[in-house]
């Protein structure tokens, strides 16, 4: 099912919390809204859903305008962070619900119920649980019942309200893969709501990188985390650094020196340069940025160093083998392989 | 789950070597023991404390009506209880508190939603008023509900013979089957039906008050999800919300049926206390005493004491199953 979100805007007592956002969904595409918190994407899934009503702007499944329908009436699945599962029923009998709610027209019968509550069951990996309690279940247990629950009903989309915050590291990474394998195998339309951009560039075919309200960049993760378009993608994506420069000459500038970097497209002015810390080369001669380390730490397989570059108050971060022999006060030149301008302001 | 089984089982023999209970040594983990390991002291004197003040308050006093009633010979007991005007006093008194206490888990509940899930001006007044019953003595309430309800009080005329609802009601000639000429003539003062209003009022507090917090923690997700699996409203209160509801509003309903066994002071200005019509147990008691028949009135008590006991401790076998059933509420 495509959806499509045409100027939606949202506001919460006045205060907008979707600035006229718009956004089209492919039919059985993994789909990631990824902002942070108050960015707003939450209020969009919500939106989708039906769970809140858009202040201006409509919402189409497929050609038909849902703005107007109710929850019931879209026929959604949605998975909440904390779970959301009765925990007067069974784990069939949460997943269950949503086919015995119907109405008696179109409501299987009693046996063909439970035979799909147990093949759902079994979709989850969580075969033989069936009698048990929700709080009888781990939390990872209890996402994947949910996930069970909101496919029970055959949703023309699949909604996920940042499905795995409440879950450790080790959980997280098991379900995120799993996650994938279920979307392939089912075919659905899901939307996803995280902060976590690991998450969101391991899983999802496309990412919504939302900031106050608005969508700043759409893109496949490769676009997203290559081709930032946008200073808050770039640092809010991957590690990044950056530093004020001024563009003269089609050149970039720091502190009255020319640093070896190009601009030839940039309008000449006050801008800032970001990098990837781990994208740079030293070098021995030549232009380039020139700093003073003031602190080092290791991280993993490299060192990261932290420079103090030129007179400049701004400091900036690269990455290093870990046996560079840099302390502190040594001095580092370095030039971003990759990098990209954006004007001031 | 097999890894920890060991370590368990060491921690069981441990128990009796570290030695008093409330010692400063770390306290076994597992095995049964009086005290469960706490960084606040005070376990000999909170407990002493509690035996002492039930012992005195409570225990000691009954024990005593239990004595007193047993030093009756068992053949006059035996007429006691069973004579007619004391086992219609007790069908009263238990009949109109439980009726009470239904009529107020439904209203509680509807109340304590009201007050929990919407905000409107003078919704702070309300929620204090729902404790007046508590405050009020009671036979203020009871002489004020037998003014308003007596045939010529407000409401009371209301029902009477020829109030405004019998005429009303005698008006509605369109009604199939005659409806209309059925007589509307309640009477509700001085009959059961004043007692059952009398202590629906002094019970209203117990369930608002037992199931307010729980609505408050409710998760509205848990609507949410309910919505978009497709249920409309009455399907997510009837099979989301209210079994949510349920150790609360038992709670609430022992404690306004226990409340309403024992009234004494409301109910008796509403009754009548006429006997074998409206006459509760408590009232018979009273009587009794005054008749100087001690051991009637204690005999009487106690079987008012042994049926609420019974009753109050099926609601908590209730409860205590509702609660593994539903989660700790």
């Amino acid at each position: 099912m495509d959806i499509r979100v045409d100027t939606v805007r949202k506001e919460f007592a006045r205060y907008p919390a979707l600035n006229d956002v718009s956004l089209d969904i492919r039919s059985g595409e993994l789909i990631a809204l990824l902002g942070p918190s108050g960015s707003g994407k939450t209020t969009l899934l919500r939106l989708i859903a039906g769970l809140e009503l858009p202040t201006a702007g409509r919402i189409y499944f497929g050609d038909e305008d849902a703005s107007s329908k109710t929850v019931q009436e879209r026929n959604v699945g949605f998975v909440f962070q904390a779970y959301a599962l009765f925990r007067n029923m069974t784990v069939l009998d949460n997943i269950s619900f949503g086919l015995s709610v119907r109405p008696r027209a179109t409501r299987p019968p009693k046996a063909e119920i439970r035979r799909r509550a147990l093949e759902l069951l079994d979709l989850v990996q969580l075969s033989g649980l069936e009698k048990r309690f929700p709080q009888q279940l781990s939390g990872g247990q209890r996402q994947r019942v949910a996930l069970a629950r909101a496919l029970a009903i055959e949703p023309r989309v699949l909604l996920l309200d940042e499905p795995f915050g409440a879950l450790d590291a080790q959980v997280r990474k098991e379900l995120r893969k799993w996650l994938r394998e279920i979307h392939d195998r089912t075919g659905h339309t899901t939307v996803f709501v995280t902060h976590d951009q690991e998450e969101a560039l391991e899983l999802a075919d496309r990412l919504v990188v939302m900031s106050q309200g608005k969508i700043e960049q759409v893109g496949t993760p490769d676009e997203v985390y290559d081709r930032p378009n946008a200073p808050f993608v770039f640092s809010f994506i991957g590690e990044s650094s950056s530093i004020p420069v001024t563009v003269e000459n089609h050149e970039l500038w720091v502190g009255g020196r020319a640093i070896g970097l190009p601009a030839p497209h940039d309008a000449a002015g006050e801008a800032v340069l970001f990098f990837r810390p781990h994208d740079v080369e030293l070098v021995e001669d030549g232009a380039a940025l020139a700093g003073v380390v003031v602190a080092t730490r290791r991280v993993g397989g490299t060192r990261r160093v932290e420079l103090e570059v030129g007179g400049n108050p701004n400091r900036v971060e690269i990455d290093l083998p870990f046996d560079h022999p840099a302390g502190e006060k040594t001095r580092i030149a370095f030039r971003p392989k990759r990098w990209r301008v954006f004007p001031k302001g | 789950m097999t890894r920890s089984t060991p370590l368990r089982s060491n921690a069981r023999a441990a128990a009796p070597l570290t030695g008093a209970p409330g010692g400063s040594s770390h306290p076994a983990r597992a095995g049964w023991s009086f005290v469960k390991p706490s960084v606040i002291p005070g376990f000999g004197l909170t407990f002493g404390y509690t035996i002492l003040y039930l012992s005195l308050i409570v225990l000691i006093p009954i024990a005593g009506l239990f004595l007193k009633a047993a030093t009756t010979p068992l053949e006059q007991i035996v007429r006691i209880a069973t004579s007619p005007r004391t086992i219609k006093a007790l069908e009263v008194s238990f009949g109109s508190s439980l009726i009470a206490a239904l009529v107020n888990v439904v209203f509680g509940i509807v109340v304590a939603w009201v007050l929990v899930r919407y905000k409107f001006p003078g919704r702070r007044i309300l929620d204090a008023i729902v404790d007046l019953p508590f405050a009020l003595p009671t036979a203020v309430a009871g002489i004020a509900l037998s003014t308003l309800y007596a045939p010529k009080g407000w409401i009371g005329s209301l029902f009477s013979d020829k109030g405004a609802l019998w005429q009303w009601w005698h008006a509605q000639t369109w009604l199939p089957f005659g409806l209309h000429e059925f007589s509307l003539n309640f009477k509700i003062a001085y009959t059961p039906t004043g007692i059952v209003i009398a202590l629906i009022f002094i019970g209203l507090p117990f369930v608002v008050r037992t199931v307010q917090p729980v609505l408050e923690e409710f998760e509205t997700e848990l609507e949410e999800a309910a919505a978009t699996l497709g249920a409309n409203r009455w399907q997510t209160i009837t099979r989301v919300i209210l079994p949510r509801l349920t150790p609360a509003v038992l709670t609430g309903f022992a404690l306004a049926f226990a409340r309403a066994v024992g009234e004494y002071g409301s109910v008796i200005f509403i009754a009548g206390n006429l006997p074998n019509i409206s006459e509760i147990a408590p009232v018979l008691i009273v009587i009794k005493l005054e008749e100087f028949d001690q051991a009637g009135a204690a005999v009487i008590a106690g079987i008012m004491l042994v049926i609420a006991f019974v009753m109050l401790l099926v609601i908590n076998l209730i409860q205590a199953w509702a609660r593994r059933r539903f989660g700790n509420v």
